[in-house]
């Protein structure tokens, strides 16, 4: 096990008394509670943890939380591990096992690292020039490109962990708990508003964690943030939600928070949450992102070792670490000389600060040289060594225009180089908000400019970079956020704030290099996705300059990373080599989400069972006593087949179709739509969106009745009964039940307002047993005394209400079967005792349960069609065969126009037959194409397709429906079905197989 | 997602709600002849508008009204919410229903040689 060698003694709030072990690559470390896995790393002296992307460079650690675009591990083990993670929002554990990823077979020796050496063969667009040719190619090449891109490895089997969503309303929510935020929660909450705060960070503070030269009120940052967090915690309406990344912001203020638990859980045995997605609806929204700190632009920019400047400070301040002890800096402005200064206090010996700048003139400045730092003024890295860590970098004096290098070549050893290169606000969810960015030159930077939504921005999001500024903005924000949202406010005070001033910055971009024929200097701008100075160059040489073009041919600013750290330089070089202002260029609108979200988050606890409702009928349990296999019908579970012991499903299904046709079958249809319609313009409002005609129904009938949408195609069908004057009871398919009612209403309330209809859904509300065959009669008899059953009183199509084994019971004679037929509907409650009195009375009659498969078989022999079977949206009742259901004397029904389209009376529509293989055991597969020749291969010209197909016991061979070309055109002619071995000859013929087909 | 004020219920997120498309496309009367071109005009012409757009909500998991609102496109900014049988009374509402190529007078046009007359 290795010492924590660059654990400082005094710095950092770590609970040393805590020590923890874990496992990186193999090897067991140690860390402290409170560290990430990038500083419990750093304290090791690990830098190198990770290959880039396409040169497979060594890479290391960059800067500290989401703003890391190198150090991506996989962390957990088995299916419970998660690739792709910021080793800086990583809490260690004891027992944490994490890995470094796209490297093979080693870390330190990865065979892909032969890509850095043929850089010059691989540029940006590679993939497209070469790949495209030969055209037919590509799937072979793809297969190894698919291998060598992405990262991590996802987990093969079930994700074991458990995810959560919670939905939540507030007044203010602030993203970001630095000092403008926690000040802007501070004045908001003390108003009585309901206030959400959030922060990817484990602690609260942001920079205030990371400065030591800043005094509020007297006190240093982390003690008043101590004091803010402690009287926050104490107000009953402030939430406060730490290791959480506000990740989207999406129309009227709904932004989704995504809470990472705490980090047991991965060794945990007991099931625990470990993502929680907010969803959070907010009246007014406070960002309050803070700045990221941008790279410089320079040769070899990317070696491990070389750092952010910030992030050094915050892992010496806040985790007690330092990444080297021999430093370099390497910046443009003066923030970074309190990187140096931090350093020195805490006794490392930093090499020597090189600053671009020619007259720097601060008071950081002057400590600096107070305190014996070497300062190179004037001068650049041009290049630097080292191959898992920086050796040496190379400096060399600017010229005033900073566009070329003079002098002496300089080789500073080190074994860390902190740089910094200004600082970008984190406009990403301004930026979703729909606000538009404006571009700054004093920061040479985008900050935001017009919101769209109820937002403000302030302190570093809003490009205010000294402390005292972005306190006042937080206030001043937290009282009008709470004013805006409907609370009373009165500011407070102003508090008193000690910092160091800063002096101007000097942007040099890029760095210039000196040329080296031997060794390939690539200068890097994106550090996640290996999009080098050359690539942008070249991207623009070819073309490509809206900033657009450039993101997706360059791949700069995508990723994970999402341009965190490289989208400014990228589009600040596109700018100077359009020669134009970084404005004209613009920004590419970030999506979210801002950093990368599981997908378990997403999903929540919305999987297995919870996925999607099931609907059962009260009729369902006897079903699963009887063993019946289901089928998912929409939401419903219908009963498929009921199969006896050692019974196949053909058996099963031709038993069932067998016995509903010599003698009693049952059929639980509760699932049917059923739309009870009641009102004074019933019967007219039935004639308008039925295609037949509906004014004269009587009391006790029932009418079959086709939908149609306006273009003229089927959308649903059903029976209809009129149950007295006014009072209709509609049925609808299964699946349709919900849209249909939906599609009434939609007319009823917007295109006929004057008609007085009445819908309401009464599927729910009726259980539904149909009795079918020969016998069925008797078997009713015996149960219902009330009701004159015979052929005479009660018709096909009549309906009846009367008593059925004792329950009140509406009856329909209607049938998809073509036998005889009762529907027997009683009160939900009743539907499982009527059942089951049907069977125990009609077991002499041999009554056989059928399922929903022997159901289909039956009304197919009869050449009734399905709604979604034999159509799909393109199919006209015509098309059908069914024009003797459309009424030509109505003035108008829906769909009615459409009939008449000229393309809707062509004589070359598909149309609906019946189609019997020649070979009579052939069952055709539903959806199979239909052709008039076979050729020896693909491409045949098809003119239709087999819409359903099954086995018919009643005429003892296989039939099927097909929608054929001009199909009633072409009875008795041969077509063939091509399948993959075989061709399969069929004729077409009439769709009522049972009265045509002779056993 | 939207935040949607059903003029019955109050304000609630999209997911209760099912959109209906442009508002305000008048049903031709079935009992006038109609040119097939006509006729497709009202059924396949939709406005695919960037910016102000009249158009139809119905809160499907609440009380099944139908409804009409003004929307933005571009920012999904909800200007005005109203019954389905009237028209827009905001300024912007009204200009939005005026500038419709529906309202406007159609463009004369030399009838396609295989036009149906």
């Amino acid at each position: 096990m290795s010492s924590q060698r660059f654990r400082l003694r005094e710095a950092g709030r770590l609970d040393r008394n805590a020590p923890l072990k874990f496992k990186f690559d193999g090897k067991i470390y140690e860390g402290f509670r409170g560290d990430t896995l990038a500083s419990a790393l750093l304290a090791n002296g690990v830098h190198l943890v990770g290959r880039s992307f396409k040169y497979h460079r060594p890479r290391g650690h960059l800067g500290v939380g989401a703003v890391e675009a190198n150090a991506l591990i996989q962390v957990g083990e088995g299916n419970s591990t998660e690739p792709n993670i910021r080793a800086s929002q990583v809490e260690i554990y004891d027992g944490l096992v994490a890995s470094s990823q796209n490297r093979w077979p080693s870390l330190l020796f990865d065979l892909g690292g032969v890509n850095d050496l043929l850089g010059g063969l691989i540029p940006a667009g590679f993939y497209y020039k070469t790949f495209m040719w030969p055209r037919k190619w590509w799937m072979k090449y793809e297969y190894f490109i698919r291998r060598a891109a992405g990262l991590g490895k996802a987990p093969t089997g079930r994700d074991p962990d458990r995810y959560e969503k919670m939905h939540a309303h507030c007044d203010v929510l602030i993203v970001g708990a630095g000092p403008a935020g926690l000040a802007a929660a501070l004045a908001a909450s003390k108003t009585g508003a309901r206030v959400i705060i959030a922060d990817d960070q484990q602690t609260f503070g942001g920079s205030l964690n990371r400065e030591t030269d800043c005094y509020i009120n007297d006190k240093t940052t982390v003690d008043w943030c101590k004091d803010v967090v402690a009287t926050l915690e104490g107000l009953p309406d402030v939430t406060m939600l730490p290791n959480t990344t506000v990740s989207g912001y999406y129309e009227q203020n709904y932004l989704t928070l995504l809470e990472t638990t705490k980090p047991h859980f991965f060794k945990s045995t007991i099931q625990q949450t470990r993502h929680r997605l907010w969803k959070v609806r907010v009246k007014q929204v406070i960002l309050a992102t803070g700045m990221i700190e941008r790279p410089l632009v320079f040769a070899n920019n990317d070696r491990p070792g070389i750092m952010l400047s910030s992030a050094i400070r915050e892992y010496i301040n806040k985790y007690g670490v330092t990444p080297g002890q021999n430093p370099l800096i390497f910046t443009n402005n003066d923030d970074a000389y309190r990187t140096a200064l931090t350093m020195r206090q805490n006794n490392i010996n930093v090499v020597a600060i090189v600053d671009v700048r020619e007259n720097p003139d601060s008071e950081l400045f002057r400590q600096a040289k107070e305190m014996q730092i070497p300062v190179h003024v004037g001068f650049a890295v041009v290049t630097t060594r080292g191959y898992s860590r920086i050796k040496s970098a190379t400096i060399m004096k600017l010229s005033s225009n900073g566009k070329t290098l003079t002098g002496e070549r300089k080789v500073l050893g080190c074994d860390c180089l902190a740089m910094s290169g200004g600082w970008n606000p984190a406009i990403h969810l301004f930026s979703q908000s729909g606000g538009k960015v404006k571009w700054n030159d004093e920061l040479a930077t985008f900050i935001p400019s017009e919101a769209t939504q109820n937002v403000l921005t302030i302190g570093g999001c809003n490009g205010t970079a000294d402390l005292a500024k972005s306190l006042k903005e937080g206030l001043q924000a937290g009282i009008s956020a709470a004013r805006l949202s409907g609370n009373k406010a009165h500011p407070p005070a102003t508090p008193s704030v000690q910092e160091p001033v800063q002096s101007e910055t000097r942007f040099v971009l890029p760095i210039p290099t000196q040329k080296n024929k031997f060794v390939s200097e690539k200068v890097f701008i994106d550090f996640q996705n290996d999009v080098t100075l050359s690539d942008i160059q070249l991207a623009s040489r070819e073309g490509y300059n809206s900033v657009e073009h450039l993101k997706r041919y360059t791949t700069v600013g995508m990723g994970t990373d999402q341009g965190k750290t490289s989208n400014v330089n990228a589009l600040m070089l596109l700018s100077q080599i359009l020669d134009c202002e970084p404005e004209q260029v613009g920004y590419t609108t970030f999506r979210p989400p801002y950093a990368p979200t599981t997908i378990g988050a997403y999903a929540g606890r919305n999987i297995g069972n919870l996925f999607s409702p099931v609907r059962t009928t009260a009729i369902n349990p006897w079903h699963e006593e009887a063993g019946a296999k289901f089928e998912h019908v929409g939401q419903w579970m219908r009963a498929w087949y009921y199969p006896k012991v050692n019974e196949t499903m053909r058996q099963a299904v031709d038993r069932e179709v067998t016995a509903a046709r010599t003698n009693i079958g049952i059929l639980d249809a509760s699932t049917l739509g059923k739309i009870d319609i009641q009102g004074p313009d019933a019967a007219e409002f039935l004639n308008r969106v039925y295609t037949n005609a509906w004014l004269k129904l009587p009391p006790g009938t029932s009418r079959y009745g086709l939908m149609l949408k306006e273009d003229g195609m089927v959308m649903d069908d059903g029976v209809t009964t009129c149950i007295k004057e006014n009072h209709y009871h509609m049925t609808t398919t299964t699946g349709g039940a919900a849209s249909v009612l939906e599609w009434l209403e939609e007319w009823l309330q917007t295109e006929w307002p004057n008609l007085k209809v009445y819908l309401t859904s009464v599927t729910e509300q009726w259980a539904v047993a149909a009795i079918c065959g020969p016998k069925s009669r008797e078997l009713l008899q015996e149960l219902c005394t009330d009701i004159d059953l015979s052929d005479k009183a009660f018709p096909f199509m009549g309906y009846r209400e009367g008593t059925v084994a004792g329950i009140k019971a509406r009856i329909f004679r209607i049938s998809f079967t073509g036998e005889l037929s009762f529907e027997i509907n009683v009160p939900r409650s009743y539907g499982l005792s009527l059942w089951e009195k049907l069977l125990d009375v009609g077991k002499k009659y041999e009554i056989c349960p059928y399922g929903t498969e022997a159901m289909h078989v039956l009304r197919a022999e009869k050449g009734f069609i399905i709604v979604g079977q034999e159509t799909d949206g393109t199919v006209t009742p015509v098309d059908l065969g069914m024009d003797w259901i459309i009424s030509k004397t109505k003035p108008d029904f829906i769909g009615k126009r459409a009939l008449s389209r000229r393309d809707i009376i062509k004589a070359d529509r598909k149309q609906l037959v019946g189609l019997l293989a020649d070979n009579a055991t052939d069952i055709l597969p539903e959806g199979s194409q239909i052709v008039e020749e076979v050729l020896p291969k693909p491409p045949m010209s098809m003119i239709g397709h087999v819409t359903s197909s099954y086995f018919s016991p009643n005429c003892g061979r296989p039939i099927a429906m097909a929608l054929i070309k001009s199909g009633r055109d072409r009875m008795g002619q041969t077509v063939y079905i091509p399948l993959k071995n075989k061709s399969i000859a069929a004729t077409i013929t009439n769709v009522n197989f049972l009265d045509n087909v002779s056993k | 997602m939207l935040h949607i004020e059903c003029p019955w219920c109050g304000f609630r997120d999209d997911a209760e709600f099912h959109y209906g498309g442009e508002a305000h496309i008048t049903r031709p009367d079935p009992s006038t002849t109609l040119t097939d071109e006509k006729f497709s005009e009202y059924l396949f012409s939709k406005t695919n508008t960037k910016g102000l757009l009249l158009e139809r909500w119905c809160h499907r998991s609440g009380c099944r009204r139908w409804f009409n609102v003004l929307r933005n496109t571009i920012t999904n900014e909800i200007l005005e919410v109203y019954p389905v049988t009237e028209k827009p009374s905001s300024k912007q509402g009204k200009e939005t229903y005026e500038r419709n190529w529906r309202r406007k007078s159609p463009p004369k046009k030399t009838p396609k040689t295989d036009e149906v007359k």
